[in-house]
């Protein structure tokens, strides 16, 4: 009897080792780009180059629509379902860190310590999450329609105060010339809002939470700062310089482009897209509102979900996906911004003096993400409301204090977010 | 007690089988599940428990008030008034912001009515409910009258025997089996502001008198703007109904009023109207119900803006039940949702009951 039991474990032994030694193990991977045939094909490579370059994992991907994407992962994690693998988007991470959807890469710190910030995600003092990229927003321009309209070039080191900002709006629609001084991208109702125009609330001075305890919006999104904000957002939409939330998405797609609009406030996404069309695009950095430029750092970014039965195979993955040359590939196929200064050199746009250079000084200046709390999902919802809300022309305080109750109600039911 | 349905009867209930489980699993669970759901604090997703918290969403979402705003006056004791000649009233905050009044705290202003030097103003914690309520109300009290009016009278249209009456039966239930979100998507692009095919219509038929409306972007346009394409997309399946109807009617009914003389409106008012009573009440219901359903529309077409004005309770369900992953309070509106829709329900059958 005990001889039997001896060579069953010998035999389970060594079964376990040779599946340890030799069979690979099979990891899955979602990725957001589904239909965008560029990226996916990149993808594809990487997971090939991957695949061929060892024997121990093979990574097999699976592609969702952006617009269904986070909906398809919440119902994967309530049904236990998630990848080894899943990109996500910056600020959603928290949320899914909290919720215990993710795990913090068995990857040390150091390994990414050349990437710009925004593309690391970090939550309660761990790595969640890495991306190949980042994306930075700025104000599209001509030189010509600077030039007619007399205006000083805004540089990282001096960019516009807002005053500068509003007269040269101010100059464009006096021109005649466009149907608006400036395309804000207000068709896009998602979470370009937050992305594009919480910047600027915060270069004010206000901001969507309090990120030193993130347990109320009091004081922060309707104090006067934020008032402030508001006040000047709507001017935008009273004093007719801006399309406000009716605007054709067409008209933001080609309005700029087609001389609709003498300035848009855009992504470097459509850079790569402007520049065929219009000869003498340049991108200026944020304008100062009193606080700094700001712009919205953290795209997309992979990380590792907590029911992953291999994550040291996805942690080679990520380190294997995020080498320079990958990173190279994407920006120079997408327009992004790559992650380190090394593979932006080996890029056509980003490699110094490159037409896009500009954005990686902007995204590596001027970045501040979005707030990082797993309640950042809602605030989110929240801001896109009241930005609307401002710009449709209802009460600025009313709105924002409307906004801050939301908030904090929201901050409450969830016991401030943490853990029980 | 022996009826058909206790007595063996196995082929019927295998037939019924498939119906009843998909029924069990699919409506009758969710609706019990989110009775359940609106007790709690049901999230989407949260790595903490879910807690039993009574009637606090309810709480939350209908608790409503009305205070008094005093108009400012100076050191003399006289009433300030604006560049208008209005008199100039404290903001709202000093008394939902004030810590000696915590009753209001998180409250905001739904509307508000001004008599002399006092500001009547109508709070409550959740004021997109209430637009989302009035709206909804508002959309289905136009939409099932008119709904029902157009259908029938574009069945009695086309009922009639004339060559190539299917072509214009096919044209007016088209609508119907295009998805309303391309439907939405089409008429986004009509209703447009800065080119639409709306406008332009206008301006072209007006010779250029039309001033331009941006039909979606303006609270005031936009409900009605909604309403308007909900009645035409759906109003050829009511037509087929209502058709249905009138071919029931024997045609010995209109021989026998033609006989005796009767004008056109006596024979629909005494031979068609009794002969479509019971399939007036099914369209009225099935409107009233697809009416207070509406969601498709406003996500399309405007996410419920322009400032609220088009604001739906469902629509609002599924943000607050998805986007602001707050399932309880979703589902507190959907038992509301579903109570009103009973409660109305009720009185329409009472209403068109057999006398």
């Amino acid at each position: 009897m005990k001889l039997l039991n001896v060579t069953a474990g010998a035999v389970i032994a060594a079964t376990g080792f040779c599946s340890a030694a030799f069979a690979t193990t099979d990891l899955t991977m979602w990725y957001h780009g589904a239909g965008n045939k560029v990226e996916s094909k990149i993808v594809h490579q990487i997971i090939d180059d991957f695949n061929k370059s060892q024997s121990d994992y093979k990574v097999a991907l699976q592609s969702f629509p952006q617009n269904s994407y986070n909906d398809s992962v919440t119902a994967a994690a309530l049904a236990g379902n998630l990848p080894d693998i899943l990109d996500m988007d910056g600020p959603i991470m928290p949320n899914w860190a909290w919720s215990g959807y993710l795990q913090p890469l068995p990857i040390p710190e150091d390994h990414f310590k050349d990437f710009l910030p925004g593309t690391k995600g970090v939550y309660d003092g761990k790595l969640y999450s890495i991306g190949l990229w980042d994306a930075a927003v700025a104000l599209y321009a001509r030189k010509s329609t600077m030039k007619e309209l007399g205006l000083r070039t805004p540089t990282l080191d001096k960019p516009w105060t807002k005053d500068e900002f509003m007269s040269a709006l101010e100059a464009a629609k006096k021109s005649g010339k466009f149907d608006y001084a400036i395309d804000l991208g207000m068709s896009d109702k998602g979470e370009w809002y937050p992305y594009a125009f919480l910047p600027f609330l915060q270069s004010f001075g206000g901001g969507l939470v309090n990120r030193k305890t993130y347990d109320t919006a009091e004081g922060v999104l309707n104090g006067d700062a934020a008032v402030a904000w508001g006040n000047w957002w709507q001017s935008l939409f009273t004093d007719k310089l801006a399309p406000g939330t009716s605007q054709d998405p067409a008209a933001h797609e080609t309005g700029f482009i087609d001389g609709k609009y003498a300035f848009s406030w855009n992504g470097n996404w459509n850079a790569v897209k402007t520049m065929d069309k219009v000869d003498d695009v340049e991108f200026l950095p944020a304008p100062d509102f009193g606080n700094g430029s700001k712009i919205g750092g953290a795209s997309w970014q992979f990380g590792i979900s907590a029911s992953s039965k291999a994550p040291e195979g996805a942690a080679e993955f990520i380190k294997f996906a995020t080498q320079d040359k990958y990173l190279a590939e994407f920006s120079d196929a997408l327009g992004l911004i790559p992650a380190t200064k090394s593979a932006a050199q080996m890029t056509k746009n980003y490699k110094s003096g490159g037409p896009l250079a500009v954005f990686y000084g902007l995204s590596e200046a001027q970045a501040e993400k979005r707030p990082v709390t797993p309640g950042y999902v809602v605030d989110s919802k929240v801001f896109q409301k009241a930005a609307a809300d401002i710009a449709d022309g209802a009460d600025v305080i009313d709105t924002l204090d409307s906004a801050t109750d939301q908030i904090n109600a929201d901050i409450k039911r969830n016991d401030g977010y943490k853990k029980n | 007690m022996r009826s058909s349905l206790t007595s063996a009867n196995r082929a019927g209930w295998a037939f019924a089988l498939p119906g009843i489980v998909l029924i069990l699993a699919f409506i009758i669970t969710p609706f019990f599940l989110g009775v359940g759901f609106s007790l709690t604090n049901q999230r989407l997703i949260s790595p903490n428990a879910t807690r039993f918290v009574g009637l606090e969403n309810y709480r939350e979402m209908l608790n409503i008030a009305v205070v008094d705003l005093q108009a400012k006056t100076d050191s003399a004791g006289k009433t300030v008034t604006d560049a208008d000649g209005q008199a100039e009233f404290p903001r709202l905050r000093s008394i939902t912001r004030n810590p000696d009044t915590p009753q209001y705290h998180g409250m905001q202003e739904w509307f508000r009515w001004v008599s002399g030097d006092t500001a009547h103003v109508v709070i409550a914690s959740d004021v997109v409910f209430w637009k989302a309520l009035l709206n909804t109300c508002i959309f289905v009290l136009m939409v099932a009258p008119i709904q029902a009016a157009i259908a029938l009278g574009l069945a009695l249209l086309i009922n009639q025997k004339l060559r190539g009456i299917t072509i214009f039966r096919t044209i007016y239930f088209m609508p119907v089996v295009v998805s309303i979100v391309v439907v939405s998507l089409l008429w986004r692009f009509i209703y447009s502001g800065q080119n639409g095919l709306l406008n332009n219509m206008l301006s072209f038929l007006s010779f250029g008198h039309f001033q331009p409306v941006d039909w979606l972007g303006n609270p005031h346009t936009a409900l009605g703007a909604i309403i308007t394409m909900s009645i035409w997309q759906a109003v050829g399946f009511h037509m087929v109904i209502w058709l249905s109807g009138l071919q029931t009617i024997p045609p010995t009914l209109y021989e026998a009023a033609a006989i005796e003389g009767s004008s056109k409106w006596q024979t629909f008012r005494y031979v068609t109207w009794p002969g479509l009573r019971h399939t007036a009440v099914l369209v009225l219901i099935v409107i009233t119900m697809q009416a207070f359903a509406i969601f498709a529309q406003i996500d399309v077409m405007t996410k419920g803006g322009p400032l609220d004005s088009t604001q739906t309770l469902v629509f609002q369900a599924v943000q607050r039940g998805y986007g602001m992953q707050n399932i309880a309070g979703g589902s507190a509106i959907s038992v509301i949702l579903f109570l009103i829709v009973l409660v109305i329900s009720m009185i329409q059958r009472w209403l068109t009951r057999e006398r």
